[in-house]
């Protein structure tokens, strides 16, 4: 009799340690992915451990970072923002326009951001209040992005060279290592950071986040616990607006350039980064920082095959389906593991 | 004089049973694009008689023509909704098709039908493959339709690249050519296999019971297990034919100007053909699907493309108008709009409304 009282705690004891166990296993698969790309470039190709491939690896995603932490909002809540590419072409294309017809850089910047928020908050109207599944509802608003910076523009806009919005990307020289060897960070990077600081604890910490994972669980309980589900829905679409806004005005302070084609194909670098890293598609389940692995193994993905040099690259994108597919696969067997214990 | 009420009921009837009719929104929009079009220029759908070819030409034929490679992705995907998928390579395993056929011509060389022909068997069998890999992933490994094709977009793409080494290959084949620019009867072959390929399909869905079962997956893949329907068949053929049209389509596109362009053969194909479904009044809940919806919403989509053109507004633009399309649609689609507009209805959708409310 007391042996199955003790039993009993301990078992379910055991359940509950294996069950986040379980969840977070595509995480540290991507990790250890992560890992041993890094290991097996620097065998086989050098120079892949040092401060300058590092710094590279943050400056040239920092922009795919921020959509990936945008995106892990939609996902968790088990949805899609296939916009987001759009929404950086018309947003970057609006802001140099601007920038280079003599506006305040500030009021262009916080206007690419909010026309990132306009496009998000119309989705999630669509979405929320006229019941159009996510998925057709940012297609329409990718459509419409991508047409309207069509109309702005077809061919490439240069930001101009003493432009204030640059400075946005200039490096900054924390250690300055040997020959090239620096350790570089810029202000798009600390952005980048800052995004994923913010994100982590509105997720991890604020009711907003545990909504978030609420209703990626079941709407249908969400709103049979009084839970905001309208409020959080329209919440996160303009979350995922804002921060490709946002990534809009990174990626265009570092390139200068802005064209009507900029960011097609993001929104699936963006989502490849979220489930490469542990964000389950049906949503509930999935960390922040995980995305942020996600990115990074895409952008150490592209430098390896850059470096390698045989891998012709129009493989990147076979690659990247390939990495996908594993991970989806391994997806499907902890859910489906899940639901029988 | 009582025959005259009845009557009148009967045409009431008839009116309101294709108003009722899920594509009744892209008909009105096809007229309404017609007609801004005729306000243009009265004579626009004037259809002439080429003496010297025999060839019917106009606005009307041009549509028909570039409404064919639309129509074979917007079928296969009207299937694939049904079962409650997605198929988003279409569009990539048009570039493969293109990169296969266009690749097998030019190392060939030679200019012969029966180059022609086996580039367009070896260009189907390949899409036919890509196809069942989606099938199995979704039927047996279970994986989302949607995360599955999305890989297969990424990755077929990358391998129409790596078919053709990064090049726009070209090819010359006088029968292979003669696909998307020769005529029958005036017509454009295009259409003609097109419509040919629509009509198969359509008997084979709605003359036996496929269509039936296409839809009972749909709607409870569970319950139309327990009915005895096999879900993984139905499921790999159904992705197979989806890819195999979206081939189909990739030889018209290629066939048009003989060179494939790995990067832009068939980009956004699959957002068009979603959107011939979606206007085509397939609900992308799946369970219940129209091919002629989506066949009507094919058309609608290459009348807008032509207008576009015609109306002198960038081709660019083009985008931002499907958009507005789509947004108008699925507003008119949408419970809360319906309700606004008829309160007779709101009644019996209330569950849906409820959910939307709440």
């Amino acid at each position: 009799m007391t042996s199955t009282l003790i039993e009993r705690p301990t078992e379910r004891s055991l359940v509950s340690r294996f069950r986040p166990k379980l969840e977070t296993l595509p995480t540290l698969a991507a990790m250890v992915i992560f890992v041993a790309m890094i290991i097996y470039g620097e065998v086989a190709y050098g120079r892949i451990v040092q401060f300058s491939t590092i710094s590279n690896l943050f400056i040239n995603n920092a922009y795919l970072i921020i959509l990936a932490v945008g995106l892990t909002f939609v996902i968790l809540t088990g949805g899609i923002d296939l916009s987001v590419g759009a929404v950086i072409a018309i947003s970057s294309l609006v802001g140099v326009m601007l920038a280079n017809a003599g506006w305040n850089p500030l009021v262009v910047i916080v206007l690419m951001i909010l026309i990132g928020s306009v496009f998000g908050l119309a989705s999630g109207i669509l979405i929320q209040y006229f019941n159009v599944q996510p998925f057709i509802a940012t297609l329409a608003m990718m459509f419409l992005a991508r047409g309207l910076a069509s109309i702005l523009s077809t061919t490439p806009e240069r930001l101009d060279d003493d432009s204030p919005i640059r400075s946005l990307s200039t490096e900054w020289k924390i250690i300055d290592g040997p020959k090239i060897n620096d350790l570089v960070v810029t202000p798009n990077v600390l952005i980048a950071v800052l995004v994923v600081i913010i994100a982590f604890f509105v997720l991890h910490r604020t009711r907003l986040g545990r909504t978030v994972y609420a209703i990626g669980g079941s709407e249908q309980s969400a709103l049979l616990m009084g839970l905001p589900v309208v409020r959080t829905k329209l919440a996160i679409y303009i979350i995922s607006g804002t921060l490709a806004g946002l990534a809009a005005v990174v990626y265009t302070s570092k390139l200068g350039i802005a064209q009507n084609i900029t960011g097609v194909g993001w929104e699936l670098d963006a989502i490849a980064a979220v489930i490469i890293g542990g964000t389950l598609l049906t949503g509930g389940a999935g960390f922040v920082l995980g995305s942020v692995v996600g990115a990074l193994v895409l952008g150490l993905m592209n430098v390896l095959i850059t470096r390698d040099g045989s891998i012709p690259p129009e493989a990147t994108t076979i690659i990247t389906g390939g990495i996908l597919l594993v991970f989806v696969l391994l997806q499907r067997l902890v859910v489906s593991r899940k639901r029988k214990t | 004089m009582n025959a005259a009420p009845t009557e009148r009921s009967a045409a009431a009837r008839a009116v309101s049973a294709l108003v009722h009719q899920p594509y009744i929104w892209a008909i009105v929009a096809l007229a309404l694009l017609l007609i801004i079009n005729l306000t243009k220029n009265p004579a626009y759908l004037a259809v002439s008689v080429n003496p010297a070819t025999g060839d019917l030409s106009g606005n009307v034929i041009d549509i028909l023509r570039a409404s064919a490679p639309v129509m074979m992705i917007a079928v296969g995907m009207t299937l694939v909704i049904a079962t409650r998928g997605i198929d988003l390579s279409v569009g990539s395993v048009m570039a493969v098709s293109g990169a296969v056929s266009m690749e097998f011509m030019q190392s060939s060389g030679s200019n012969d039908l029966g180059s022609a022909v086996l580039a367009g068997a070896l260009a189907l069998g390949i899409s036919a493959l890509l196809g069942t890999v989606n099938g199995i992933l979704v039927s047996v490994v279970g994986l989302q339709p949607f995360i599955t094709t999305l890989v297969m977009m990424l990755a077929g793409r990358g391998l129409a690249k790596v078919i053709t080494a990064g090049q726009n290959t070209s090819a010359t084949n006088d029968a292979f050519r003669w696909i998307a620019n020769g005529t029958i009867l005036g017509f454009p072959v295009v259409f003609i296999i097109a419509a040919a390929i629509v009509a198969i399909i359509a008997v084979l869905v709605r003359r036996t019971a496929l269509g039936l079962m296409i839809e009972a997956i749909g709607i409870n893949p569970k319950a139309a297990r327990m009915a005895g329907i096999r879900p993984i068949g139905i499921l790999i053929s159904v992705y197979i034919v989806s890819a195999v049209l979206a081939g189909v389509a990739g030889i018209f596109a290629t066939a048009s100007v003989m060179t494939v362009e790995v990067a832009k053969t068939g980009m956004t194909a699959e957002m068009d053909a979603i959107l011939a479904v979606v206007i085509g009044g397939t609900s992308l809940a799946g369970g219940k699907f129209s091919l002629t919806g989506s066949v009507i919403g094919a058309l609608l989509i290459a009348t807008l493309d032509k207008t576009i053109v015609y109306l002198s507004i960038p081709s660019s633009a083009t985008p931002a108008f499907k958009a507005v399309v789509i947004v108008i649609v699925c507003l008119l689609q949408s419970q809360r709009v319906r309700a606004f507009f008829s309160q007779r209805r709101s009644s019996t959708t209330r569950t849906t409304k409820g959910a939307v409310s709440a």
